[in-house]
C-alpha cells in the first residue's frame, strides 16, 4: 500500500447522485463528464456541488472516450479557488461497460483526484464506483462512496 | 539566440501539489520553459513521473501554458522565458471505457436463439455481442466442466476452450452430464465438442488435449479472457492460479467434496488470489479426491452452474461478482454461507513484493502427487501378493489373516470372504487386535489405502505383511467376478 494516506471516502448527497445519474442517462450512448467541487474533511471528501462539463472528444469516439479541455480545467480550478473550495475530482460515465477504470483511464489519470465512474447499461444508469490513482500510477485504490440521504 | 536566464513562476495544479510539498507555486530561474520544468522535476521527482513518460516526453494530456499561451503554439519546451512570466501546468482530463472488443454481430438465427437474453435490458444486444466476443477457457471437462460447458454454450459465449486429457469412464456418468453411455472410452474433449456444438452450433470450440503444466500453461491461457477452474487436484489449482495472476486474468474458482462446494472469483487486479486464501497446499493424502471421498452427483451441477453465472456476469459487467468473497454451499443442510476474503499484501504471487514471478514445479509444491494418495516409497515385491496368489494359498490350506481396510459402506458392496474389517483410519488405534506373529494380507479397493496401512503396521513392528496388489478390483478380475467392482 502507498505511504501516503489515501482518501477513504467520498460523501455525496442523494440529490447529487441523482444529478450524476441524470447526466449519464441523457448523454447515453456518449460518455458524460463533470467536475466535482467540495471540501476535505480528514480522510473524507465532502461534495458541495457538481458541474456538468462538455465532452470535447471528437463526436465519433464519444461513446468510449471523454475529454475536458485545458481551458475548461483552468476555468473550474479558478472557480474552486475563488469560491474557497477544492476541486475534488471528475466524474464520467461508461456506456455499456463496467464502472471500473480502463487502461486508457489509468494512462491519463491524475493522482489526488477522485474519479467516480457510473455504468450505463442500455441507457439506464447503473452502479457508481469511485477510484483514485495510486501515486506510483500502477493502479487504483477504490474509494468508498457514502450517500447522505438528508 | 539569447540564452539569458529569467525568472518565472510555475503554477502547480491541485492534483500534483502533494508531490511538491503542498505548494501551489514554484519559483525558478531558467532560460527556457523546458529548463524550468527540469528544475522542478529534479527537486520533486515524484511529480516528474506524472508529467513525463518513460521517454522523457510530456504526457499527452499534460498542457504547458506560458503566459496564457499553450507552448505547442510557441516553441514548445524551447520557448524562451522573459522575466516575471508564469508557466502553468494544466491537465486535460481524459479517460474512457474499457477498450471494447471488436463488435461481434448477431445473425437472425442467433437473435431468435438468444431472444430471452435480448429482451432483458441488463443483457440486450450489446451484452449478447460481448458474450459472442468473449473467450472462456474451461480447465477440466468433468463434474464442474459439464454444467459449465453446457450453460456457457447455451448463453452464446463465442469461444469456449476445453482442457482435459482424459477419456469418459463409466464412473463419470453419475455426475458428468455432458457425456452419455455411448461416449465411454471416447476422449472427453471430443465427446464434449459434439454435445456442445449440437446445443449451439454458433460457438467456436477449441480443444486442448493436454495436461496443463508449467511449460505450457501461460501459452494455453494467454488468449482467453476468463479462466474457469474446474480441476480436481491441487497442483493444477495452484498452477492455474499463478498463471492467471501472472497474465492478469480472472480465475472463476469452484471446488466440490462430498456434499459441500465452494465458489469464488480470484482476480488479482481487484482482489485476492487463490494463494491469499490457501497459501499452502494440504499435506498429500489429507484431502481425498472424488474417487476416494465420493461426491453427491448433483453437487458439481450446482457449483458449476454458479461458476457459469459468475463467468457470464464478468463478461457482461453486471451484478456483483464474487471477487473478494467465498461462497460455501452445504447441500445437505441446504445452506449458503459467505466469507469475506482479503488480498494478502504478503502473498508471494499477487502481493506487494511478489517472490513467485514465474510458474514453478507444482507437484513438488504440493508434496509430490498433490492429493493422489501414494505411499512415500513404492512397496517392493516381498511386501506384495496378487489376488491369484492369495486364492492359491488359501486353496493350499494356508490361513493368512486378511484385513479389509475400507469403510463399512464399501464393505456392503462386496468383500473377500473370511476377512475382517478395520478401516484404514482406525489402524493405529486397533492394531493391537492383530497378531504380529501371524501372516497378514491387507486389501482395499485398488491397493492404495492398504499400502498406507501396511506402512503403518510395518513402522509399528509387524513383519509378516503383504499388500493385495490391485485390491478387491483385482480379486474380482482374477478370482471371483461375482464380487462387484466400483
Amino acid at each position: 500500500m502507498s505511504a501516503r494516506p489515501t482518501t477513504a471516502e467520498l460523501k455525496l448527497t442523494a440529490a447529487q447522485l441523482e444529478a450524476i445519474r441524470g447526466h449519464a442517462r441523457r448523454s447515453y450512448p456518449d460518455e458524460c463528464c463533470g467536475a466535482i467541487f467540495g471540501r476535505l474533511d480528514g480522510e473524507a471528501r465532502v461534495v458541495t456541488d457538481l458541474q456538468k462539463l462538455e465532452n470535447s472528444w471528437d463526436p465519433v469516439e464519444r461513446r468510449r472516450r471523454f475529454l475536458i479541455t485545458p481551458q475548461e480545467y483552468m476555468r473550474v480550478e479558478k472557480e474552486a479557488d475563488a469560491r474557497g473550495l477544492s476541486l475534488l475530482g471528475f466524474y464520467h460515465s461508461h456506456p455499456d461497460a463496467p464502472p471500473r477504470p480502463s487502461e486508457f483511464d489509468r494512462e491519463h489519470a491524475w493522482p489526488w483526484f477522485i474519479y467516480p465512474i457510473i455504468g450505463v447499461n442500455g441507457g439506464e444508469p447503473a452502479e457508481l464506483r469511485a477510484w483514485q490513482l495510486r501515486a506510483d500510477r500502477e493502479g487504483y485504490d477504490e474509494v468508498e462512496i457514502h450517500i447522505d440521504d438528508t | 539566440m539569447s540564452t539569458q536566464m529569467a525568472s518565472a513562476q510555475i503554477r502547480i495544479p491541485t492534483a500534483l501539489r502533494q508531490f511538491a510539498g503542498g505548494q501551489a507555486t514554484y519559483d525558478v530561474t531558467a532560460s527556457t520553459v523546458g529548463q524550468a520544468l527540469s528544475q522542478l522535476t529534479a527537486e520533486y521527482p515524484d511529480l516528474g513521473k506524472h508529467l513525463f513518460n518513460d521517454e522523457g516526453q510530456l504526457r499527452s494530456f499534460v498542457n504547458i501554458y506560458y503566459n496564457e499561451e499553450d507552448i505547442r503554439y510557441l516553441d514548445g519546451p524551447d520557448t524562451e522565458l522573459r522575466d516575471g512570466g508564469e508557466i502553468t501546468i494544466v491537465p486535460s482530463i481524459a479517460g474512457g471505457a474499457i477498450d471494447i472488443q471488436p463488435q461481434a454481430t448477431l445473425d437472425a438465427d442467433e437473435i431468435m436463439r438468444y431472444s430471452r437474453h435480448l429482451i432483458m435490458p441488463e443483457v440486450a444486444m450489446s451484452g449478447q455481442e460481448k458474450l459472442k466476443a468473449a473467450k472462456v477457457l474451461l480447465i477440466g471437462a468433468g463434474g464442474l466442466g459439464s454444467p459449465l460447458g453446457l450453460y456457457l454454450a447455451a448463453a452464446g459465449v463465442g469461444t469456449i476452450g476445453l482442457v482435459d486429457a482424459d477419456e469418459v469412464d463409466t464412473t463419470n456418468l453419475q455426475r458428468q452430464i455432458l457425456f452419455g453411455t455411448s461416449d465411454v472410452g471416447v476422449p472427453k474433449i471430443d465427446a464434449a465438442e459434439q454435445r456442445l456444438k449440437d446445443l449451439n452450433p454458433h460457438i467456436n470450440l477449441v480443444k486442448h488435449n493436454l495436461r496443463l503444466t508449467s511449460e505450457n500453461a501461460l501459452e494455453v491461457l494467454k488468449d482467453y479472457d476468463v479462466i474457469v477452474d474446474g480441476t480436481d487436484n491441487f497442483p493444477t489449482r495452484y498452477l492455474v492460479n499463478d498463471a492467471c495472476v501472472l497474465l492478469g486474468k480472472p480465475n472463476v474458482y469452484g471446488s466440490i467434496f462430498r456434499f459441500e462446494g465452494q465458489v469464488s472469483v480470484f482476480y488479482a487486479e481487484e482482489g485476492p488470489c487463490y494463494r491469499c486464501l490457501y497459501p499452502e497446499p494440504p499435506p498429500p493424502g489429507l484431502v481425498p479426491s472424488c474417487a476416494e471421498g465420493g461426491v453427491l452427483g448433483v453437487l458439481p451441477g450446482t457449483v458449476g452452474a454458479m461458476q457459469a453465472t459468475e463467468t457470464i456476469k464478468l463478461i457482461l459487467g453486471i451484478g456483483n461478482p464474487l471477487i473478494g468473497r467465498l461462497l460455501r454451499y452445504d447441500a445437505l443442510g441446504m445452506e449458503f454461507r459467505e466469507f469475506k476474503l482479503r488480498k494478502d499484501p504478503r502473498c508471494p504471487v499477487c502481493g506487494e513484493h511478489p517472490t513467485v514471478t514465474e510458474l514453478i514445479d507444482y507437484d513438488e509444491f504440493c508434496g509430490f502427487g498433490g492429493n493422489h494418495v501414494e505411499p512415500d516409497e513404492a512397496l517392493t515385491p516381498e511386501w506384495e501378493i496378487t489376488a491369484s496368489e492369495l486364492a492359491a494359498a488359501r486353496a493350499a490350506g494356508k490361513r493368512p489373516v486378511v484385513v479389509d481396510v475400507r469403510e463399512p459402506h464399501e464393505r456392503e458392496i462386496g468383500y473377500i470372504p473370511d476377512s475382517i474389517l478395520i478401516p484404514v483410519g482406525e489402524i493405529p488405534a486397533r492394531m493391537h487386535e492383530l497378531d504380529s506373529a501371524a501372516e497378514i494380507v491387507l486389501y482395499c479397493r485398488t491397493g492404495v489405502r492398504s499400502a498406507r496401512a501396511l506402512e503403518q503396521l510395518r513402522a509399528a513392528g509387524f513383519g509378516k505383511l503383504k499388500n493385495l496388489v490391485g485390491g478387491i478390483h483385482a480379486w474380482s478380475d482374477e478370482v471371483d467376478p461375482s464380487i462387484p467392482k466400483y
